[in-house]
């Protein structure tokens, strides 16, 4: 549990990529098994703990420390987990619990064991370890980290590479000995369990430049959905529904995974459709919060699969097939499911480029971003080939915004203050709508370092609120309705596109800019 | 007893703590005439006094810090001393280099303030002196049981262990210039770590005042290297103010690991706040454990709260029926940084 509880404790404040895949790599590589299983299970949301409810635990250290004494302290610390771990007394001499311990142990423990179990388990422990056993008994542990950054950490270990691991390791239950073995050397293992995930092929971005060196002819073109891409599999009367890492995400949509009755491996766009209409992602977000959603949301936002292509169909592997063969058995096989919920993505007809970039700037529905370009000949290849598939994607959103506030950077943005709140005016004041950290070059960078430190007018921490004088034009794929942000508004994906070092602050754009569109869209 | 017993001795003031039977004060926050100073810490030891007592050391610190004219008169404390009547000694503290408690003696009655202290071993000053008093005099900055301050052996070692992992990656320690850095060095030295650590500007003279007083920190170099030398550095600490992080000075290492050392750096919210990568839970004050355990074993007739976390100390002081007052002085920080 030591190391695990060092890994999470890095993990949370390291900010940089490469530093949370060495983290990763080398916790992987020097922890036995079965612990180091049971961990990639917790890293990456398969374990099922989560028995003990906070008011047990509040109630085990009411017995151990003076109320107010724990008051004040939680009052201070601001989380219950970390104040228990921080308070809880010293006894005896502390034992370094192995994580495996800590996971069976649960799984096989009545609930009144729990207590005493919890408990003794607390007295052997060190504050960090504490924190993270009481974040797994109470089924919160959140580490931040995705289950593909995870799986990469976890293929440093080997020679295997990532995709074949991301094929196989949902097909194992927690600690995937077979899976470890593999990695260290032993016989690629034979997966039992049933609609196991498939790593999933994704496309290279495309602009209008590339497009000349390309033949219209050899590819075939469809919109690109604003949703979530999925894999919905169905085997051997085992249905379930992945998110584009493996992630499993059948419990929170129960109207896709029952109505999920053929056998094979589809991929597709998971959406919210009312009536044939698609509803904008902020629906679809409301779902995926969710893990077991009630009645009422499911009815108000029922979800839809909109499909791309086909992975397996009735026990045949159709990966190697070229995409036009592979596009006939999906036509086939959706029109046999006879199901509303499931349909195929248009193809779209073109003669040259020019007239898909004509349908690409007037598409016929707002949750499009795009369309995507798919190479008649393309096999189903697993990850982010560079060729076969392209995104080209809608031209972005732009506005004019003035910088409110500077925060300092993390890793090769280190003493940089390279991360930007920019604000819309709104009468006279300006309200911030979003925050950006790139788009800019090394030499830019620079200079708006050089700027944030000539212009400081106060400073929180390591945030600094300036002075209204430099407008940046912000480029952002779209917005949505927010009530957590003061502007109402919030922008997805925003970058900083030019930034205006000419340009006068009172000349950036007003905040009805962004409503404007926002009513334009009907949401 | 009560606290008006030990009002002649010790009251406190809006300029901080006075003696009015030896008309003097102790760490005031504003200039006075005759100034007592625990420690050279900056919001104990402030400038502008006219004579000013305390230890060797500490008038040492506040001449490097402020200049040799910091005071019109100064004077080394030594032995018991004789101030208006009040009996006066000095007495190790163990917070940092030439840090003191401070004990009033005048019929019959014994007060001590502490200033900051510490009750870990650290090899730049001498242990903390358990002084018998009636009245003791603490600060309640890490007063609450969340702060166990581990050891700090552990600590460096998490700290080296990370040096090892990311050899290419300088591990940046920001330590306050009087005390922390040093004591962050002396760690590093006492586990074995014997390569050249690199320093800020700003520590250069207070660790060249610890080596001038027998306090062995090994080889010091400059942290003045342009980019194209940092980056070929290899497992490097470099030691620096926490207020350097802010400063362009940072942007000569690539890709550095950030750590903090402070006590502080138990409590994930201030990590987090200050973008630290690597927090070391190293501390110059009590924590809870040493706080309580120091008042246990004094026993005094009644304590005294400076500033920090007294609503804490206070319950604790309800709990085992001590009595206990708090004063809620201004001006002095949690734990400076």
């Amino acid at each position: 549990m030591k190391r695990f509880a060092d890994l999470l404790e890095r993990l949370a404040f390291t900010p940089g990529r490469n530093a949370k895949l060495a983290l990763l790599e080398r916790y992987f590589r020097d922890t036995p098994d079965p612990d180091r299983g049971y961990a990639l299970a917790a890293l990456t949301g398969g374990l099922e703990t989560g028995q003990a409810k906070p008011a047990l635990l509040r109630a085990l250290v009411a017995e151990r420390v003076d109320p107010e004494l724990f008051a004040l302290s939680y009052d201070y610390v601001g989380d219950l987990a970390e104040t228990i771990a921080l308070i809880w007394p010293e006894r005896g001499t502390p034992r370094d619990v192995p994580l495996s311990e800590v996971v069976v142990t649960l799984s096989g423990a009545g609930k009144t064991e729990l207590p005493a179990l919890i408990a003794r388990w607390l007295d052997q422990m060190r504050p960090s370890e504490r924190f993270a056993l009481i974040k797994l008994v109470t089924g919160s542990l959140r580490v931040g980290i995705s289950t593909r950054l995870a799986l990469t950490g976890l293929a440093r270990i080997g020679t295997v590479p990532l995709d074949e691991i991301e094929e196989l390791w949902s097909g194992f239950e927690p600690p995937y000995a077979p899976l470890f073995a593999w990695l260290d050397g032993g016989p690629r293992p034979e997966v039992t369990a049933k609609a196991p995930f498939r790593p999933v092929m994704l496309s290279t971005p495309v602009t209008e430049a590339d497009l000349p060196a390309l033949d219209p002819a050899a590819y075939a073109a469809e919109w690109k959905w604003d949703g979530i891409r999925v894999q919905a599999v169905s085997e051997g009367g085992v249905a379930r529904l992945y998110t584009r890492t493996g992630e499993d995400i059948s419990g929170s949509f129960p109207d896709i995974v029952e109505r999920m009755h053929f056998d094979g491996a589809l991929d597709g766009e998971l959406l919210i459709r009312r009536e044939g209409l698609v509803a904008p992602f902020s629906d679809l977000q409301k779902r995926l919060g969710r893990k077991s959603p009630g009645k009422a949301i499911i009815a108000s936002h029922p979800a839809a699969l909109r499909l791309y292509d086909v992975m397996t169909w009735d026990g045949e592997d159709l990966r190697a097939l070229p995409w036009t063969e592979r596009r006939a058995r999906l036509e086939a096989a959706v029109a046999g499911l006879d199901d509303a919920r499931f349909d195929v993505s248009e193809r779209l007809p073109f003669g040259d480029w020019d007239a898909l970039a004509s349908l690409r700037a007037d598409p016929p529905d707002a949750v499009i971003e795009g369309v995507m370009l798919k190479r008649l000949d393309s096999p189903y290849t697993a990850g982010r080939p560079r060729g076969p598939w392209f995104k080209w994607k809608r031209d972005p959103m732009i506005v004019d915004a003035v910088i409110l506030y500077a925060q300092r950077g993390h890793g090769k943005r280190s003493g940089f203050y390279s991360d930007f709140t920019f604000g819309l005016w709104d009468g006279d004041m300006l309200v911030p709508v979003g925050k950006a950290y790139s788009g800019f070059t090394d030499e830019e960078l620079n200079r708006l370092d050089r700027f944030v430190r000539n212009n400081t007018i106060d400073r929180f921490g390591p945030v600094r609120s300036l002075k209204a004088r430099l407008v940046v034009e912000v480029a952002f794929e779209g917005l949505n309705r927010s009530t957590r942000h003061k502007s109402g508004v919030a922008m997805r994906f925003p970058r900083i596109s030019r930034i205006r070092w000419d340009k006068p602050a009172e000349e950036a754009d007003r905040l009805t800019a962004l409503t404007d569109i926002l009513d334009g869209m009907g949401a | 007893m009560q606290s008006e017993t030990f009002t002649h001795l010790l009251l406190p003031r809006p300029e901080g703590l006075y003696c009015p039977a030896g008309d003097f004060h102790i760490d005031p926050v504003r200039p006075v005439a005759r100034a007592l100073i625990t420690h050279g810490h900056a919001d104990h030891a402030r400038a502008g006094h006219d004579t000013v007592l305390a230890s060797r050391q500490t008038l040492d610190i506040m001449a490097i810090r402020y200049g040799p004219d910091f005071a019109r008169v100064t004077q080394a404390a030594e032995g018991r001393m004789d101030l208006g009547g009040v009996e006066v000694s000095f007495h190790p503290a163990g917070h940092v280099l030439g840090s003191c408690q401070v004990a009033l003696h005048q019929g019959g009655v014994t007060a001590v303030v502490s200033g900051d202290y510490s009750r870990v071993a650290n090899p730049a000053c001498a242990p903390f002196e358990p002084v018998p008093c009636d009245l003791f005099v603490t600060e309640a900055t890490f007063a609450l049981p969340v702060f166990k301050h581990p050891p700090p052996q552990d600590e460096i070692a998490r700290l080296l262990a990370s040096v090892r992992a990311f050899p290419e990656r300088a591990h940046l320690v920001g330590a306050y210039a009087l005390g922390k850095a040093q004591r962050v060095i002396m760690l590093l030295r006492e586990a074995g770590y014997d390569t050249p650590i690199y320093i800020h500007g700003a520590l250069q003279r207070l660790c060249e005042y610890h080596i001038e007083q027998g306090v062995k920190l090994g080889d010091l170099r400059p942290a003045t290297m342009d980019k194209a030398e940092a980056k070929t550095l290899r497992e490097a600490v470099v030691i620096a103010p926490p207020s350097a992080f802010a400063s362009p000075w940072v942007q000569r290492f690539t890709d550095p690991v950030v750590g903090f050392a402070s006590g502080w750096m138990q409590i994930r919210g201030r990590v987090r706040q200050r973008g630290v990568e690597m927090p070391l839970v190293i501390s110059d004050h009590v924590d809870w454990p040493d706080l309580t355990g120091t008042l246990r074993e004094l026993n005094p007739e009644e304590f005294w709260i400076t500033h920090g976390r007294d609503d804490a100390l206070m319950r604790w002081a309800a709990l085992e029926q001590r009595r206990a007052r708090p004063l809620h002085l201004v001006g002095y920080e949690d734990e400076a940084e």
